[in-house]
């Protein structure tokens, strides 16, 4: 039984989310109670699978596991290597931790669709699973839509524009999947295979091709919409803001991050890093525009009133942070981007939480209606606000600071010194946009107003353990993630590094 | 020269159709304003490329690529030359992509009704109207 598991680790996980999104409106039907702790110890066990896969990967090196025990290319294959064995892994822990924080929120929010919404939230995570460990291009356009349908179910649960937000994603998203669809179909008819290896080793002899050419710019363009790089975004902020709090806390971490991912397999795995960089400018056009992604961002942040829609545009500009470490395409700047993808995911989450423990207990997460109250009021959450926060802006310690410091590493090593300042200016933007609440609620003194009677004691009132703990732990993640770079990027971000880079 | 070009069109012509309705869906989902329209510009557009696929397997004189076994032993049957059987793959894949489609237009016409009853209208002008109303109140408040 333990060899049997073992052996099949790599597929236990798209495995267990799928059954599990069956099981919970099955199970669920009479009892609505019983959808939460469902898709909770599903998300454990498959935790657990990731963290063994890790492992796994770390001793033994990549895993090709054989779906039904077809030989590739016929058959499905399954990669495990570091770099999809990492990217599931941090989906799989930020969605974790998002999911012991939804118990409440959900409950609150969406008491009578609560079980199809963890259906959903279930299906997603099967999706983007999927997606990150399947090395057949069709089949990762299958995982792709079965991931971004649920999307749209989350985001249209929300607010009352919603349903608009999340049909424009849907334009947008069909668009992208489409294009990426068709890029597959011309590297198929050019290479007369779907299995990435053997694309990659069948390329060389077709590589004058235009129709190869074309196929590439399709597949970019495509997850370029799918990560919402600059100017690819528009559907990003609307879907953000109008979606519950738990979607917005589960898809902003995770969602742009797979798309990123399939960005950097495609252009690196599949295609090489050669004639990705060498025939096309697209590694240039793509750290421009993703630079152009993070004053954009920062400064549309910056004038935004709501904190989810700050965070939303923020979200664009951390993603040019991970496209400009593609885009220049050398080890360092690579490492910085895949080291990103950890932080980022971490960070978002917790700020989501945070603000979702915001309308939770103030009922609204308005900057501009944030006082010092909050401080007294919930001291956890603010300690943990700010943590991020500082990671965002990129301190030391916090983890933030090093992948900014891999990528200016990356930048030198192109010789780009116009992306070093824009690293810089980026971070000036988002500290003002932090300090922004940050001297609010810590800084600014009481000023009296007349005619209202002074609150003098603000009761504490801090939301429970279940919402606390694990916007806690995703801040701590920053402190020892920060503290132990050196450790994650030699034990395993270096083993990603795609060969010829 | 003009033959050759004129064979180049002609000879790929399943291609520029394809082609054609790609860009008939795409100027659909991004030009018209009304989201049934919309969506109508978004099912052309996955239709395409699910011909841009079919094309893509098609030959002259192509048949089945299916073996009869009874076939096999009677003497006077010529088989096909595997040469001329069409690659069934493309197909397949295409069944899925179909079955994808189907999905997303069904989820698209979910939100569409659902947009309908919050704000009685599809058109995109009146809708972004209505919600940057709503906006406003929600900041007056």
């Amino acid at each position: 039984m333990m060899t049997l598991l073992i052996d099949n680790s790599p597929v236990l996980i798209p495995l267990i989310f799928l059954a599990t999104a069956l099981l919970i409106p099955v199970v669920a039907a009479k009892r609505k109670t019983l959808a939460w702790p469902l898709a909770f110890w599903a998300t454990i066990a498959v935790v657990a699978v990731s963290i063994f896969n890790v492992r796994r990967v770390i001793c033994d090196g990549p895993v090709h596991y054989r779906l039904g025990n077809w030989a590739p290319p016929i058959g499905i294959e399954y990669v495990l290597d570091h770099l999809s064995a990492f990217v599931i892994l941090v989906i799989n822990s930020v969605a974790l931790l998002v999911l012991l924080h939804a118990k409440k929120v959900v409950a609150r929010e969406l008491p009578h669709k609560r079980v199809p919404y963890y259906a959903a939230v279930i299906l997603m995570l099967c999706g983007f699973n999927g997606i990150v460990i399947t090395g057949d291009l069709f089949n990762l356009y299958v995982f792709l839509e079965i991931s971004a349908l649920s999307l749209y179910g989350l985001i249209a649960a929300g607010e009352k524009q919603s349903p608009v937000a999340a049909f424009r994603y849907l334009i947008m998203g069909t668009i992208a999947a489409s294009f990426y669809l068709l890029g597959v179909g011309f590297l198929y008819m050019e290479t007369g295979s779907l299995n990435m290896a053997d694309v990659k080793a069948i390329l060389p002899t077709v590589i004058d091709q235009p129709a190869i050419l074309v196929a590439l710019v399709l597949m970019v363009l495509g997850m370029g919409i799918k990560m919402a790089l600059f100017p690819m975004h528009g559907w990003l902020p609307d879907a953000y803001t109008y979606a519950p709090t738990t979607s917005s806390a589960i898809i902003a971490p995770t969602g742009t991050k797979v798309g990123a991912y399939v960005m950097l397999r495609v252009m690196f795995f599949v295609f090489g890093v050669n004639f990705v960089s060498k025939t096309l400018p697209l590694t240039q056009i793509i750290s421009w525009l993703s630079a152009i992604a993070i004053i954009y961002g920062s400064v549309l942040a910056i004038a935004q009133k709501e904190m989810k829609r700050m965070l939303a545009y923020s979200s664009v500009a951390q993603i040019g942070y991970i496209g400009l470490g593609i885009g220049l395409a050398n080890p360092m700047a690579l490492i910085g981007a895949l080291f990103h993808v950890l932080n980022h995911a971490f960070m978002k989450a917790c700020l989501f939480l945070v603000a979702g423990n915001f309308r939770y207990k103030l009922g609204h997460s308005n900057v501009s209606r944030l006082t010092d109250a909050v401080r007294k009021k919930m001291p956890w959450t603010m300690a943990a606000f700010t943590v991020a926060a500082l990671s965002m802006v990129g301190l030391p310690p916090l983890s933030g600071f090093f992948s900014k410091l891999f990528l200016i590493l990356g930048a030198y090593e192109n010789s780009a010194w116009y992306f070093i300042v824009i690293i810089f200016i980026s971070s000036l933007l988002n500290a003002v946009y932090f300090f922004r609440i940050l001297e609010k609620v810590y800084m600014r003194p009481r000023i009296p107003v007349p005619g209202q009677e002074e609150e003098t004691d603000v009761k504490r009132d801090e939301v429970s353990a279940s919402m606390l703990l694990p916007t806690l732990i995703l801040a701590a993640g920053l402190i020892i993630f920060g503290i132990l770079n050196a450790f994650i990027v030699k034990g395993i971000i270096n083993f990603m590094i795609p060969a010829g880079m | 020269m003009l033959k050759s070009t004129l064979d180049f069109i002609l000879g790929h012509y399943a291609y520029w159709f394809t082609f054609i309705l790609l860009v008939i869906g795409l100027y659909g989902m991004m030009m018209k304003k009304n989201l049934v329209q919309k969506l109508i510009g978004m099912t052309i557009f996955q239709v395409s490329v699910i011909i841009f696929y079919i094309a893509g397997a098609s030959k002259w004189g192509g048949t089945v690529p299916v073996i009869e076994e009874s076939l096999l032993h009677a003497a006077h049957v010529q088989l096909p030359d595997p040469a001329h059987y069409i690659n069934p793959l493309p197909h397949t894949l295409m069944l899925t992509a179909i079955v994808v489609g189907v999905a997303t237009t069904g989820v698209a016409f979910a939100l569409v009704i659902s947009i309908y009853k919050r704000y009685k209208t599809l058109n995109e002008d009146a809708l972004l109207k209505k919600m940057r109303e709503d906006k406003n109140d929600d900041l007056t408040d």
